[in-house]
């Protein structure tokens, strides 16, 4: 089983003024896997998808999308950040939140047109959220909003995902229809990664994880390294977890 | 002067028309502008941007003995600059957080201006008097080529806000994905700064140092109540603007001494409250009346949602049951029985009450609708 290499990164570490976030990370990530990044609260999760996507400066490191820097793989990758950070006021609909997708292949200054909102469209419906297109983003419930974050994400087309916490706040069903979203985009051979935090549901979500706590703790397939040593070295207590056959 | 001789002086004084369009083109910009930093959150910015000009204001002063608007002015958007960036470093740079760096900046810079403005006017130099018009503003000083320049940066600015439009609300929205998507998100936010302190710059002679950031914020206050699209947004915010602007010139104008920078502020604050309370969407007003409509509503669907639980165990819908059994719920008053009459829920006869096929469809949908919410 050779399988491409999606994304590399190599000794990448990260610190908020002295204090190191993400020490040392080496992460390969392989084409088409549907991966979990999972650890405690601080242990820096986000703050390595940000690293990757160029969002935060890492002090030493580097990452690579399919061999070459991230700058000249920007339209294969998309990213859906956590929904708490933006301002759900902001005086815009569904429609357009999701049409922003199409902009960074659009280019700067070009204009969306019939072929971008057809996207758009096409990618509401696909989260099933449609009938909100006209609605104000500030009318819908968390996980409405969460379905167009991930919209905007699936318009860009892109082969590899970077999603910060798309379940958090969501209610059973947005959960359900999200991760059959997740698992249509790996059957597609798209490469997808969550920061996740319901250590429960990884086995039954997830083929691939990565253990972090400042320093990676371990990565690989799920059935091989989701188990009590690991998540006891990630999360500092003696941690067991049921899997369920 | 009274209002009426002001609007039929507007069109033939030379005085009056450059004033008034002077304000309008003024408030127009800043609306504009201003409604980007509304929504950025960084409305005291221009506030620290406004007093961080009037060092620079009496620097140009010191340095040319130029008394004339232009110089000046390109002294305000120096020094204004400067503030900005410095601002910008300070969040950047340093563990203060925004407020803290807007505060020190602002009274840094509008201490030192104050410091020159005093040793300035202490000089033996006929030359020196009327600087401190920049603290107030006046726009009787106003003259036609003041206008022109103000024109021709609002037209760049609508130029440039058309042209980067997509970037610009993507920027305001999301800038962390801005940045994925391959956007300099730096240059975005320093041409949107930028613009925001030319707007400022510009605005000084008129409204004054002290009163500037009101006439950035208010208008788009304003226009944020009545519109939830970006672009509406924007031009509403232009057109309070420029209407706080005319109106103000024209009460300060038919008023002696009144002068005319806190006027317009004044008249873009009713621009304000009025929006804040008769807005339909999300107005105090309307909000109230939905809110004592909405519990008057609930107060009979729970009703109705009782008599349905009642009814349901029947096979017809329109079996009669006593008054006295409604007694046993809560929320049950007479004027409710009688709304539901009304509503052609509800039939009564006698001591009796039925349920109508259309409140027991109502009542049904209802309980359809609550599941779904629950959902």
């Amino acid at each position: 089983m050779d399988k491409n290499i999606a994304v590399q990164v190599d000794d990448l570490t990260v610190a908020y003024n002295y204090k190191p976030v993400l020490w040392d990370i080496d992460l390969e990530i392989p084409e088409g896997v549907l991966m979990a990044i999972v650890g405690p609260n601080g242990a820096g999760k986000s703050t390595l998808i940000k690293s990757i996507l160029g969002i935060l400066n890492p002090i030493a490191g580097s990452v690579s999308i399919y061999g070459k820097p991230y700058d000249e793989q920007r339209k294969l990758v998309a990213y859906v950040p956590q929904k708490g950070s933006v301002d759900w006021d902001f005086p815009t609909t569904a429609l357009d939140v999701v049409m922003m997708g199409t902009y960074g292949s659009l280019g700067w200054i070009k204009r969306p047109r019939q072929k971008e909102k057809k996207a758009a469209l096409e990618a509401l419906e696909k989260v099933g959220m449609l009938s909100f297109k006209n609605r104000q983003i500030s009318q819908l419930s968390g996980g409405q909003q969460q379905r167009i974050f991930l919209a905007r994400a699936l318009v860009q087309n892109a082969s590899i995902y970077f999603m910060d916490e798309p379940f958090q706040g969501v209610d059973a069903t947005t959960e359900i229809a999200i991760i059959n979203i997740l698992k249509e985009l790996r059957k597609a051979g798209k490469t997808v990664i969550v920061v996740h935090h319901d250590l429960q549901t990884v086995p039954e979500y997830f083929d691939w994880v990565t253990f972090l706590n400042v320093k990676k703790i371990a990565t690989g397939p799920v059935k091989d390294i989701f188990n009590d040593d690991n998540l006891t070295k990630t999360y500092g207590i003696n941690y067991k977890v049921s899997i369920q056959e | 002067m009274d209002l009426q001789e002001y609007f039929s002086l507007v069109f033939t004084d030379y005085t009056l028309r450059t004033i008034t369009l002077g304000t309008a083109i003024l408030g127009a910009v800043c609306g504009m502008l201003g409604s980007f930093a509304v929504l950025r959150k960084q409305s005291l910015l221009g506030d620290a941007i406004s007093h961080a000009a009037l060092p620079g204001i009496a620097i140009a002063f010191l340095l040319t003995g130029a008394k004339e608007s232009n110089t000046l002015l390109i002294g305000a958007l120096i020094s204004g600059l400067i503030g900005t960036f410095w601002i910008r470093g300070i969040i950047t740079k340093t563990h203060l957080k925004s407020d803290t760096a807007l505060g020190l900046i602002l009274s840094l810079f509008f201490g030192f201006g104050m410091l020159l403005l005093t040793f300035i006017q202490k000089q033996p130099n006929a030359n020196q008097a009327g600087l401190d018009k920049y603290l107030f503003g006046q726009a009787a000083t106003l003259v036609e080529s003041d206008v022109w320049f103000m024109a021709i940066i609002t037209g760049i600015c609508l130029l440039v806000l058309l042209l980067f439009w997509k970037e610009f609300k993507l920027l305001l929205f999301d800038a962390d994905y801005t940045k994925t998507l391959g956007f300099n998100t730096k240059f975005i936010d320093i041409l949107i700064t930028s613009f925001i302190v030319l707007a400022i710059v510009l605005g000084l002679q008129t409204v004054g140092v002290v009163l500037m950031s009101a006439m950035l914020l208010a208008p788009a206050a304003a226009a944020r109540q009545w519109t939830n699209s970006l672009g509406v947004m924007v031009v509403l915010a232009s057109i309070f603007g420029a209407f706080s602007g005319v109106f103000g010139t024209a009460i300060s104008a038919s008023q002696n001494n009144l002068s005319t920078g806190p006027v317009i502020v004044i008249v873009a604050g009713v621009f304000v409250l009025i929006s804040f309370v008769f807005s339909p969407s999300r107005g105090l007003l309307f909000r109230q009346i939905r809110f004592i409509k909405n519990r008057r509503d609930l107060e009979l669907h729970k009703t109705l949602a009782f008599m349905y639980n009642i009814v349901e165990n029947h096979d017809n819908i329109s079996h009669p049951h006593a008054i006295k059994i409604l007694n046993n719920f809560q929320g049950y008053t007479k004027s409710t029985l009688q709304k539901l009459v009304d509503r052609n829920y509800v039939t009564i006869e006698g001591n009796m009450w039925s349920l109508t096929e259309t409140g027991f469809n109502t009542a049904s949908n209802l309980y359809n609708q609550q599941n779904l919410n629950n959902e």
